[in-house]
């Protein structure tokens, strides 16, 4: 199968192109949110505060690293369960955000914020932590430093292996293999 | 009577952290590489390829196999001949946790109380589960329990009535709304009977089992494989990503129950199904 290289910050006609089921070899600029963070950036929006990052053509990882080593750039880093921030992800994409990467399934709301967006959700490897740490080469945090693992990073990464689950279509890759039976 | 200094037990704990978080036991390991020589969709056959890589990767770089590395959940079976000397056990067990997460580099997960959620920094409390045994022996079980998961976890207050067939049903229920959130391929470890917190205790206790092991009761054994045959043909498989591994293996632990129940629980554990046992 081949892989499509992408870069971030998404381009939208490069989103446009993608199709659920593709695999994709992601390199630039990603930022780390999981749920303690997405609380507090829907504080901030409703307080009429900025968000701590410009959100625009921007992907958000759902991941929370384990501490790096002395020498490490960080730790485990493989994705969370993305539904847990099915709460607050409509309105991010509404506001410019493009892709998320997590594992596990949305709810419908996030299906159509997404089409509606043209936006992407990925599936990075669950389990994989030690992996996918491989793939990232900077991380610094950039916001809510006292949620420790929780806080947001900047990473900055390359050859970060994912999969499309949701497309711009609303195609979901989940939906189109529990269809499948298994002889 | 055997006296054990707790500092003991908070050695052995701390060592058993770090070690269960950054290897996996070779019992998982054999169930990944058969499994991938079982898969036959591409997608599954990749994920279970990358899957043994990161082991590899996490030993070899002592980085953490997932960076989920758990809320440290603790079987301690002491002889009834034991006297822990030299403070309160449950402190030596917790301080165990403490220097394991904090000195071993592995994430702290745990907030202090479920409403307010301030992370306690240091991954403690342990969920600690005691039992009093016959013997001068003490065997700690440490199992760091990954929340994608666990959450996904479920338990079902079944009608006697309802039978095996429904006991089938529940579990099958779990895994399908399981699905991708909880990693798979799964380990599912199931409780049957007792009442509602011990079926629970005997899910998660079922989830220490060896991999490759097999109930002693002949109609569980048979119950286990048949569900594995099931959930395998669910086609959640590999990262749910479709295949015919969706689970690695079902491990079922029974117990007397009530007249009037059948209570089954099901805890769900990802591929990384960490536990590591010591005796002291």
């Amino acid at each position: 199968m081949t892989e499509i290289r992408l870069s971030s910050p998404l381009k939208e006609e490069e989103i446009l192109k993608l199709k659920a089921g593709d695999r994709v070899s992601l390199s630039g600029i990603v930022y780390s949110a999981r749920d303690a963070a997405h609380k507090r950036m829907e504080e901030a929006l409703s307080a009429g505060k900025e968000l701590p990052f410009d959100i625009k053509n921007n992907i958000i990882y759902y991941m929370g690293p384990s501490p790096a080593r002395p020498g490490q750039v960080i730790g485990a880093a493989g994705p969370t369960t993305a539904s847990r921030m099915d709460k607050y992800t409509p309105r991010l994409l509404d506001l410019g955000l493009k892709g998320m990467i997590g594992k596990g399934k949305r709810t419908e709301e996030v299906h159509e914020a997404i089409v509606r967006n043209h936006a992407v959700y990925f599936a990075a490897i669950g389990g994989a932590g030690a992996l996918l740490s491989k793939c990232i080469k900077r991380s610094e945090v950039i916001a809510y430093d006292d949620l420790g693992t929780e806080a947001i990073r900047r990473l900055e990464i390359e050859d970060f292996p994912c999969i499309v689950v949701i497309d711009p279509t609303g195609k979901d890759l989940y939906r189109l293999t529990s269809e499948t039976v298994v002889s | 009577m055997r006296e054990i200094k707790v500092s003991e037990i908070t050695g052995a704990i701390r060592d058993m952290c770090i070690e269960a978080n950054l290897r996996l036991s070779g019992d998982m390991k054999e169930a990944l590489l058969a499994a991938e020589n079982e898969e036959t969709s591409e997608n599954g056959k990749h994920i279970l390829r990358k899957l043994q890589e990161n082991l590899d990767i996490a030993c070899a770089d002592e980085i953490p196999i997932c960076q989920d590395t758990g809320m440290a959940v603790v079987f301690l079976e002491a002889g009834q001949d034991v006297h822990f000397a030299g403070g309160p056990l449950e402190d030596a067990v917790n301080e165990g946790v403490r220097l394991g997460y904090t000195e071993g580099f592995l994430r702290k997960s745990v907030v202090d109380d479920p409403l307010l959620r301030k992370n306690t920094g240091d991954n403690t409390p342990a969920v600690i589960h005691e039992r009093i045994v016959e013997g001068d022996r003490v065997k700690i079980t440490l199992a760091p329990k990954g929340f994608g998961s666990e959450n996904m976890s479920r338990i079902f207050m079944l009608k006697p009535a309802e039978g095996i067939e429904g006991v089938k049903n529940a579990i099958l229920t779990a895994v399908k709304d399981a699905g991708p959130n909880a990693c798979p391929p799964m380990v599912v470890g199931v409780g049957i009977g007792g009442d509602f917190e011990k079926a629970a205790i005997l899910a998660k206790e079922a989830l220490t089992r060896k991999a490759d092991d097999a109930s002693e009761l002949p109609h569980i054994r048979a119950l286990e494989e048949e569900l594995k045959g099931l959930i395998n043909q669910t086609g959640i498989g590999p990262g749910g990503l479709g295949g015919r591994i969706t689970c690695l293996a079902v491990k079922i632990n029974t117990y007397p129950t009530h007249i009037a129940g059948l209570p089954v629980a099901v805890n769900i554990c990802c591929h990384v199904n960490r536990h590591i046992t010591r005796e002291l």
